[in-house]
């Protein structure tokens, strides 16, 4: 509760929309206490006076009535129908749509049935008909707009209670002999009692509004007695003439409603912090860059075709920055397959997507270092020479093909796509290319395929449009961001051998990344291990599955039984990960490691390269 | 569903205190009238009879006769209906385009100026009754700039053409829209900004797409299968504010008939207007849900 009504209070918009609000609301409340003139002592003599006239500070109408205080008890009765008529048709609405959620079963097809009828209605429609066959009114009106709104409350509500219908504290409430209706008013009510708050703060809006629109037609609230509709509907016979009887209440109404729309978008976001616009960022097509000037190129020997170097992305939360990938340097050369591994976490995927800015912004930034691909420097490039290497020289393929695939299009389309975004062709040329690719790939019976939706095909065969689509364009690098984690262990294997397969024919440059050993040695030349977003080892795979330094490269490795015999997990070290933001001083991995000794956390620890091989590690397995 | 509208204002109509014939014909009613009306409406049978027999004179297009024009319901809901659609339908198409267009401007621009601006009037405008800002509009566009017309659908002497119409239609239509557009931006916004975090748009942006291609090609689309539903709502918004509008711009539409019948207490014509009306709207969901089926092959119809 108080941390809802931080959050409440740290939106300032919606602190300025309840402030106005509750003033407002003071002031009607008020009313018959203030030194008002009588709303409806008419002065013929003193009609359509002007605002800051003698005597009436805002003027006075057709009938020479003081409209300030026909506004004041103008308001304090529109306010009083649209809460009356908000809570009316939240209580009945509530309902409803907890004793249909509840009792499921007829009682609830009956009813549902009943509120998507109602539903199919245009609202004024239906609240037109109740008051037309009750009669124009004040109170009628009233009944008609919480008619009208009654359906909304109760199909919210039911949805939530059918959730809450099904857990355990709901059945056990039934086991221990509670009644239904004890349950619903005991277990239930105060569950669904957020979604009520929510539902009735965007609501109470718009029926302020449709009250005072019932009015402003002449069927709501009848003279003398006016609320800020009728005033309205009153004052449009001199709207030409005398302006500013109708600017006044209407004024009033658009004041009364913004305020219970800010206050209220600000509660629901305070309420469900998920739902919140804040919460949700869009990230921008490329990774936000903030960095020094860019590392001076030091001649690779021999030249790499990619070349990673120091880089640094951070992810910005608020005051938070979490470094996820921290100074690392790798290089790929041409037809060479480098694997990266490390736990989820250790920022291999980060690295990956840094490469071609992909890493979703806000909240990652790049913040130091370098990417060059055959010496030209690729993360300070203008974002159209970046967009020209995007799947033309540098390729992905991702994770998971059913979330990474667009479910909309015939993946046929897809494919043409990609290849036309960098090779101007016709869309026949491009389907026959796209049907290529597809035998390239394996794919079964490509021309029945090549016309279906992601939807339809199975995992495997999702995974290899996705490979299919990194090929489009011939690139030199595929980037690989755990392409066979999602699928069985069959359908593995056989991707990973297409993998191999393409990379040999076609020459292609491979960076795997992975969390699993067995992939990486079936695969890759050379490796690298990632720990809390930096390398803590590096060489050869044969050398270093036979002989690892590090002793974080060494548990994993004891992890995998037999290289290629399936899937395992990681999590069989003990310990978890760190908190990036909570690094320890020293070695990251020192308090899950068993050789730790106490000048393990004294400070900076530097990768040290002899040979081929690297390790950041005071007290390595072995020497190499 | 057509079947559930029908019920319904059956239903409400049933509602009506006291002797329904005595309240159909109000100052009208003699004895004799009452007596005579009694028995056409065939009021002396039960409830469900009396359903039955509604229902299937209004198939065969008898919607009953209205006292106060004393002519046939469904001539006048008719040629009601048709000035209602081009006012309805005009602000439609405009709320569906400028909300939609706010909307994907606004969660591009995340957080940048043009989001903020956008907001902003969409905070005006779903919290500005829509009756107020056609007063306004009268009172800035036709009294004070004599750009448009303050009221009607043509002009008396002279109009009576396309341009004309236009001409009269812009400030009604624009005042209609102003609130739906408001809601189907804010819904657009969030539909955006959820699909724009998805991973087929990463993907897209790794394939090297250009970026409007990103925006419209990809994420829209899917936008669009959760902006659809909501554009078949605003349709009913659209409806139902046109009773509003077409009082403040004596649009002569079936809203300010209805108003003038329940004023009038001409109920046979609130009925046939009502249930006209509430059709018409059943009609269009239905195309709503086929469009939203044609744009998205996951759901199987
Ligand atoms: S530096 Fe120390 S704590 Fe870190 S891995 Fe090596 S031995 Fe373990």
């Amino acid at each position: 509760m108080t941390a809802f009504l931080q959050r409440l209070a740290r939106n300032r918009l919606a602190a300025a929309g309840g402030a106005m609000l509750a003033l407002i609301v003071l002031v009607a409340l008020a009313v018959p206490l203030l030194p008002l003139q009588d709303p409806n002592a008419t002065a013929t003599a003193e009609r359509f006076a002007r605002p800051l006239s003698e005597g009436h500070l805002l003027g006075t109408d057709h009938l020479g009535r003081d409209l300030l205080s026909r506004l004041a008890h103008g308001t304090r009765l529109s306010l009083a129908m649209g809460f009356a008529a908000a809570l009316i048709a939240a209580v009945l609405g509530s309902v409803l749509g907890i004793v249909a959620g509840f009792l499921g079963g007829r009682v609830d097809n009956v009813i549902m049935r009943g509120v998507d009828m109602l539903m199919g209605f245009p609202y004024v429609l239906l609240a037109l008909a109740i008051v037309a066959a009750l009669g124009p009114g004040l109170v009628n009106a009233l009944i008609a707009v919480a008619a009208v709104n009654v359906p909304f409350f109760a199909r919210n509500i039911r949805g939530v209670t059918v959730a809450l219908a099904g857990r355990e504290f709901v059945d056990a409430a039934r086991l221990s002999g509670m009644g239904n209706l004890r349950i619903m008013a005991v277990e239930i009510l105060p569950n669904v009692l957020p979604v009520i708050v929510i539902a009735l703060t965007t609501t109470t809006g718009w029926m302020i509004l449709e009250t005072a629109g019932l009015s402003f037609l002449g069927l709501g609230s009848q003279p003398p007695q006016a609320d800020l509709g009728s005033m309205l509907g009153e004052a449009r016979a001199a709207l030409i003439s005398h302006p500013h009887v109708a600017v006044v209440p209407g004024v009033m109404i658009f004041l009364v409603v913004m305020s219970i729309n800010l206050f209220g978008d600000g509660v629901r976001d305070a309420l469900d912090p998920r739902l919140g616009a804040g919460a949700l960022t869009r990230p921008l097509p490329a990774t936000v860059v903030d960095r020094p000037a860019p590392p001076p190129l030091r001649e690779p020997d021999p030249p790499a075709l990619l070349a990673i170097d120091d880089l640094r992305t951070e992810f910005r939360l608020g005051r938070r920055v979490l470094p996820a990938v921290d100074g690392v340097s790798l290089s790929l050369g041409r037809g060479e397959a480098v694997g990266l591994v490390g736990e989820s976490g250790s920022g291999k995927s980060v690295t990956a997507l840094s490469v071609m800015r992909l890493v979703a912004s806000p909240p990652g930034v790049i913040a130091g270092g370098a990417v060059r691909l055959d010496g030209e420097e690729v993360i300070g490039a203008p974002f159209e020479v970046l967009r020209a290497l995007r799947g033309r020289r540098v390729a992905y393929v991702f994770q998971d093909p059913q979330a990474t695939l667009h479910p909309l299009y015939r993946i046929g389309d897809q494919l043409a796509e990609a290849i036309r975004a960098h090779q101007p062709m016709g869309a026949r040329a491009a389907r026959v290319r796209a049907l290529e690719l597809l035998r390239d790939v394996r794919m079964p019976r490509p021309e029945d395929r090549i016309d279906d939706y992601p939807h339809q095909l199975s995992g495997g065969q999702r995974q290899r449009v996705g490979i299919a689509m990194a090929l489009a364009n011939n690139p030199d690098v595929i980037i690989a961001d755990e392409p066979t984690t999602a699928l069985d262990v069959t359908v593995q294997a056989q991707i990973l051998a297409l993998l191999e397969r393409l990379r040999r024919e076609r020459g292609l440059s491979i960076l795997f990344i992975t969390h699993d050993f067995g992939v990486v040695a079936q695969l890759c030349e050379r490796l690298a291990v990632m720990y809390a977003g930096r390398i803590v080892e590096e060489g050869p795979t044969a050398e270093v599955l036979a002989a690892p330094a590090h002793p974080y490269t060494r548990r994993l490795i004891a992890c995998v039984p037999e290289p290629g015999a399936g899937r395992r997990r990681l999590e069989a070290i003990p310990g978890l990960p760190p908190r990036l933001d909570a690094l320890p001083p020293g070695c990251a991995f020192a308090p899950r490691c068993h050789r730790a000794r106490p000048d393990c956390g004294a400070g900076d620890i530097p990768l040290r390269r002899a040979g081929a091989r690297a390790v950041r590690c005071l007290h390595p397995e072995t020497t190499p | 569903m057509l079947l559930g509208i029908t019920v319904i204002v059956f239903l409400i109509m049933s509602l009506i205190p006291g002797d329904p014939a005595t309240a159909i014909l109000g100052a009208y009613a003699t004895p004799e009238n009452v007596e005579k009306l009694n028995r056409d409406l065939g009021l002396d049978r039960p409830m469900v009879e009396r359903y039955f027999i509604w229902l299937g004179n209004m198939l065969q297009g008898d919607f009953g006769r209205s006292f106060s024009l004393n002519r046939p319901v469904i001539d006048e809901v008719a040629e009601r209906f048709s000035a209602t659609l081009v006012l309805a339908g005009t602000s439609f198409v405009l709320c569906a385009l400028f909300g939609i267009a706010a909307g994907v401007v606004s969660a591009v621009r995340q957080y940048g100026l043009a989001d903020r601006l956008i907001t902003f009037a969409v905070l005006i405008g779903i919290s500005v009754p829509s009756f107020f800002l056609g007063m306004i509009m009268i009172l800035f566009f036709a009294v004070r700039l004599r750009w448009f017309p303050v009221s009607g659908m043509y002009a008396i002497y002279g109009g009576g053409d396309l341009a004309d119409l236009l001409h009269h239609l812009v400030m009604p239509a624009v005042a209609l829209a102003a609130v739906a557009a408001g809601v189907v931006a804010r819904l657009s916004r969030s539909a955006m900004l959820e699909v724009l975090r998805q991973d087929y748009i990463r993907t897209a942006r790794a394939k090297g797409l250009r970026e409007r291609r990103v925006i419209f090609g990809h994420a829209l689309r899917s936008a669009m299968v959760s902006i659809i539903p909501v554009l078949g709502l605003q349709a009913g918004f659209v409806l139902s504010g046109a009773v509003y509008i077409e009082t403040v711009f004596q649009w002569p539409g079936v809203g300010r008939m209805l108003v003038d019948a329940i004023l009038k207490r001409d109920l046979m014509l609130v009925q046939g207007g009502v249930v006209f009306v509430a059709a018409a709207y059943v009609l269009f969901n239905i195309a709503v849900d086929v469009a939203q089926a044609l744009l998205d092959p996951r759901i199987k119809t």
